[in-house]
């Protein structure tokens, strides 16, 4: 891979895609719901179930209405990137390919200092946890690297490796922009040169002052209750749909649900609304939804059922 | 006698796993070689973030040729019998022999192992030790299902002889053993074929990675302090980060760098635990102790010495520093213009526990519990309970919640902003203390109030809901607050009656409410056994200072033993007085004496209690014993009333000549009744003085 300094946040994304489309990944689009990580996308929850092999790589829109600061903070939005890559199972040369993709994007090993500092990861969510690193470049976490060993309270087999880039902060770090908001998006010489901050700044103060202050609460509480609900009803059904007479079992369409829960849940966390005792409850509840579409998604096709 | 070389590369190792997994690795597998009998003259282990190695000088070729001889059923047993002997035994029918036994003639059988080569023996025992390694947490990877800390990727494993080395033929889960590995991640990543183990290490250290741990730790230590000595610093001891830190690098390379101006203001403890924290970074301080730089341990050198990496580290740590200044900023704003208040309140909504209400209502309790005991401790009561009501307050400030290890001493800093007295900040600071057996203990009055108020609330709270300790399960760290009371009480001489005083009654549990209202014993009821609790913690304790448990337990059978401080006095005394001559004499007498009256008080069905009179009298030895009890006796009465504990025994010890003398001068038993009786009474003054010190009945041996 030839390796050139990126010029821009978008540079960073377009070299890690075809970097790992290169290295044998489908190279995916984001998922199209609001997920709190890349993590949440079928793409690595589900596909991290079963026997069959994957790999895929894809960018993720992600949502973390808590860390919301009004487009005020250099490093901290309530919209971000991630940059997920999902290998099944897990290749033995994971962790050269992933210093590959450093070097693609321009981190020269001869000069920087990368290491594996231990990092269990877990999402009570999701009813998964891995072992693996934060990856650390010159003293900063640049990538979280797992092997996933359970996901949705079934053990993974064969294991995925999993690599989660976050994309604000390695680009900061790449473009040496102290502040994110700053950072060029598109070339800065482009006849519109654009900054991270022109795209984002003010959707943020205006997702900042929704989701602390405007968001209905009753009315979410009301769309979680529906999303639980909903989510229970799809997978109540007979896997052989009466129409088609085919076994359909629609663990992708209830995983949609489960989704919408956990988004649900964390506006919720954002406006305050969730005691501490309560939390653990709705955390449950969101792991029991997806526990229930992980069960489902073994007896699909792609979970390994025989076709 | 060949020498054997294991290393088990993987992928990075966690820091804090390496040197138990290190010494697992040699337990397991010189255990298994010694069990199979083949020994070896030394062990040595070690490990860096991708290897553990494990070298033994002087294996022996082969494991022993062995023979047993095993006894079977008798000649004439029934033929199943015989037969499943012969399986057991695995030998032929032929090669049993009879032998002539007192019951009548067995067979025997005599078993040959022939010995096995050492690397069949070590194969076997490393797959065993890989398979079964007790990593705190592994894992799988891949479609494989052996399970290592992380991937696993070379098993090199050699026994080297002056004529060369030889592979241990050995294969698990497909990766077959070598005499391959490899160096630096970066700086030498080919592979090194090595024959032995000092070939081993001298080509790593060319390939950049440094095999011993506590070389790595030795270097980070020298190049650090060097690095901060030219400058006319020093750097902050750790040694928990710097063994952490050995644990990150193969090949340790020290860069020191500055902390911008615009945080430098910040509490040394905040930077110190900011860096530690987040950057792994070691804290490097003028004389005055202000942090001004930092020290960062990189894993490789560079082109550049470092330059790229140091200024990387910087950035971060900025940013890092900037969030701690944010927060300190603000956290000050609410200690000087809100008096903390805001702080108070939010304890409101923290859950202490279920069953035991907020921190808010916790507090409340401490401070009326301090308030309460603050004349006995010597401190200013309206003080106590102000340092109480503050204690927990920056539990919720920002700097407290990002990091939670700065409790107390965030404290400090907001209650001498917010203008409170030295005495009530300080408190606020050290009410924690002591957090374990060798943690600093308050002395201040205050500090003592608010601590003691806070480990007796916590343990009256868990033992009102009936939540204590049990076997190795103590998640409040129950024993650590009830080492905490004993340690204060003691360190401080505090005379304290912990149920005479009504101690536990005073924290008032009605208003930690529950669902159910609170429906665990009164303090009446728990307050024996709470009691119990801290006993047996003291017991631990004065253990390790060398007073045996049983001098302890004649100390506690006394009267007045919830008050620590003169139950240890006592015992401390006792202990001494036992160590002397005259003490384990005075012993043996006691138990002469305490023998023949129980005896003759069980046979006679009568108390021998008092009414000695000297007039009945036969002997010189018992005048004598009447005469230096008469001497003794007023001055090991005042002695006890001043709980001098020492002067009581030294009393007791000038009765053991009289004593001894009496025992071999004089027959109990006597044909005249009257005489009998007087000696048994005379016994019982002896009795009745030393059970008064202490319960020597208790004392064993």
């Amino acid at each position: 891979m030839p390796r050139h300094r990126p010029r821009s946040f978008q540079d960073i994304i377009l070299t890690l895609q075809s970097y790992w489309a290169e290295a044998g990944c489908a190279v995916l689009q984001p998922y199209d719901m609001e997920v709190g990580a890349g993590t949440f996308h079928p793409a690595t929850t589900l596909r991290a179930l079963g026997p069959n092999p994957w790999a895929a790589a894809y960018v993720q829109p992600s949502r973390r209405p808590t860390d919301g600061r009004y487009g005020d903070s250099p490093n901290r939005w309530q919209h971000y990137y991630q940059f997920q890559v999902i290998i099944k199972p897990s290749p033995p040369d994971l962790q050269a390919l992933y210093l590959g993709s450093l070097e693609a994007i321009g981190i020269d090993m001869e000069l920087h200092d990368i290491r594996f500092v231990e990092d269990d990861w877990e999402s009570p969510t999701l009813g998964a946890w891995g072992l693996g690193w934060e990856v650390w470049c010159d003293g900063m976490e640049v990538s979280q690297f797992t092997y996933f060993q359970q996901v949705g309270g079934h053990d993974c087999r064969p294991v995925s490796g999993e690599l989660t880039y976050g994309l604000e902060r390695l680009a900061m770090y790449v473009l040496g922009h102290d502040d994110g908001n700053e950072m060029p998006f598109n070339a800065p010489d482009a006849p519109i040169p654009l900054t991270y901050g022109d795209v984002f700044r003010d959707a943020e103060a205006q997702y900042a002052r929704w989701n602390f202050d405007t968001a209905d609460t009753d009315m979410l509480l009301a769309h979680f209750r529906d999303a639980e609900a909903e989510c229970a009803r799809i997978l109540a059904e007979p896997e052989t749909d009466p129409k088609t007479g085919r076994v359909i079992v629609m663990a992708q369409p209830a995983y949609d649900q489960a989704i919408k829960a956990s988004h649900l849940f964390n506006l919720l966390d954002a406006r305050g609304v969730i005691s501490v005792t309560e939390r653990q409850a709705y955390i449950g509840r969101v792991r029991a939804l997806t526990r229930a579409c992980a069960d489902a998604f073994l007896a699909t096709v792609p979970g390994g059922r025989a076709a | 006698m060949p020498d054997l070389l294991i290393e088990l590369f993987s992928e990075e190792i966690p820091a804090r796993m390496q040197a138990r997994a290190a010494e697992d690795l040699r337990k397991l597998v010189t255990d298994g070689l010694v069990e199979a009998g083949l020994t070896y003259a030394h062990a040595g282990a070690f490990a860096t973030p991708r290897r553990l190695a494990l070298a033994l000088e002087g294996v022996m070729e082969r494991s022993p040729d062995t023979r047993e001889e095993r006894r079977g059923p008798k000649v004439g047993a029934p033929e199943k019998a015989v037969e499943g002997f012969l399986r057991g035994a695995g030998v032929a029918r032929e090669a049993l022999e009879i032998r002539d036994e007192k019951k009548g003639q067995v067979y025997v059988a005599t078993i040959h192992r022939a010995g096995r080569p050492a690397a069949e023996i070590v194969a076997e025992v490393l797959e065993r030790t890989i398979r079964g390694f007790p990593w705190p947490k592994s894992m799988r990877w891949g479609t494989g299902s052996l399970r290592w800390v992380r991937p696993l990727h070379r098993i090199l494993c050699i026994l080297t002889r002056e004529d060369g080395h030889e592979i241990v033929p050995l294969e698990i889960d497909g990766i077959a053993a070598s005499d391959v590995t490899e160096g630096h991640r970066f700086m030498a990543p080919s592979e090194i074929r090595v024959t032995g183990f000092e070939d081993y290490a001298a080509k790593l250290k060319r390939a950049k990675v440094i095999l011993d741990p506590a070389e790595r730790a030795e270097i980070i230590r020298h190049d650090a302090a060097g690095l901060a000595f030219a400058t006319g610093l020093e750097v902050v001891e750790d040694e928990g980060l710097l063994r952490e830190v050995a644990g990150l690098v193969e090949w340790p390379v020290v860069l020191m760098g500055r902390i911008g101006e615009a945080f430098l203001d910040l509490p040394p403890e905040v930077l110190q635990t900011s860096m530690r924290e987040h950057q792994k970074f070691f804290s490097v301080r003028e004389t005055s102790g202000r942090i001004t730089r930092f020290v960062t341990v990189a894993n490789r050198e560079t082109a550049d010495d470092g330059a790229t990496i140091l200024a990387g580290n910087q950035r971060v740590l900025a940013a890092r520093l900037a969030d701690a200044a944010f927060f300190w900023q603000n956290d000050l704003r609410v200690a000087r213009e809100e008096k903390m208040r805001p702080w108070l309140d939010a304890l409101g909504s923290v859950t202490f526990h279920a069953k035991l209400g907020s921190e808010a209502d916790r507090v409340a309790r401490i401070a009326a519990l301090a308030r309460e005991m603050a004349p006995s401790v010597g401190a200013d009561p309206d003080m106590a309970e102000e340092a109480a009501r503050l204690a927990k307050a920056d539990l919720t400030s920002e700097m407290v919640y990002e990091f939670p290890e700065l409790q107390g001493i965030m404290g400090r800093y907001y209650a001498t902003d917010a203008g409170f007295p030295d005495e009530v900040a300080q408190a606020v600071a050290e009410h924690y203390a002591p957090l374990g057996p060798s943690d600093t203990v308050p002395t201040a009055p205050v500090s003592i109030a608010v601590s003691l108020a806070e480990k007796i609330d916590k343990l009256t709270g868990f033992w009102a809901i009936e939540e204590k300790p049990t076997g190795s399960k103590d998640p409040y760290a129950l024993r650590r607050a009830a080492l905490g009371v004993i340690r204060l009480l003691l360190t401080n001489d505090l005379r304290l009656n912990l149920i005479g005083d009504r101690v536990f009654s005073k924290a008032d549990f009605s208003h930690a409410e529950n669902e159910a209202g609170l429906v665990g014993p009164k303090p009446e009821e728990y307050g024996p056994d709470l009691l119990a609790f801290l006993h047996d913690r003291l017991k631990v304790h004065l253990r390790d200072e060398g007073i045996r448990h049983d001098v302890i337990d004649a100390c506690l059978a006394m009267h007045g033993n919830d008050d620590l401080t003169l139950l240890v006095r006592r015992a401390r005394a006792l202990s001494e007085f036992l160590k002397t001559d005259d003490g384990e004499n005075l012993l043996q007498g006691f138990r002469r004496a305490n023998n023949i009256l129980s005896q003759a008080e069980e046979q006679d069905g009568v108390e021998y209690s008092y009414g000695a009179d000297l007039k009945f009298a036969e002997t010189e030895a018992e005048r004598a014993l009447f005469a230096a009890l008469d001497s003794e006796e007023p001055g090991i009465e005042a002695a006890m009333k001043s709980e001098d504990f020492t002067a009581a025994m030294a009393g007791l010890a000038r009765l053991r000549a009289p004593i001894d003398v009496f025992f071999e001068a004089v027959q109990i038993n006597s044909d005249v009744q009257v005489v009998r009786r007087n000696r048994l009474n005379l016994l019982s003054r002896i009795r009745r003085l030393c059970l008064d010190v202490a319960d020597l009945t208790r004392i064993e041996g």
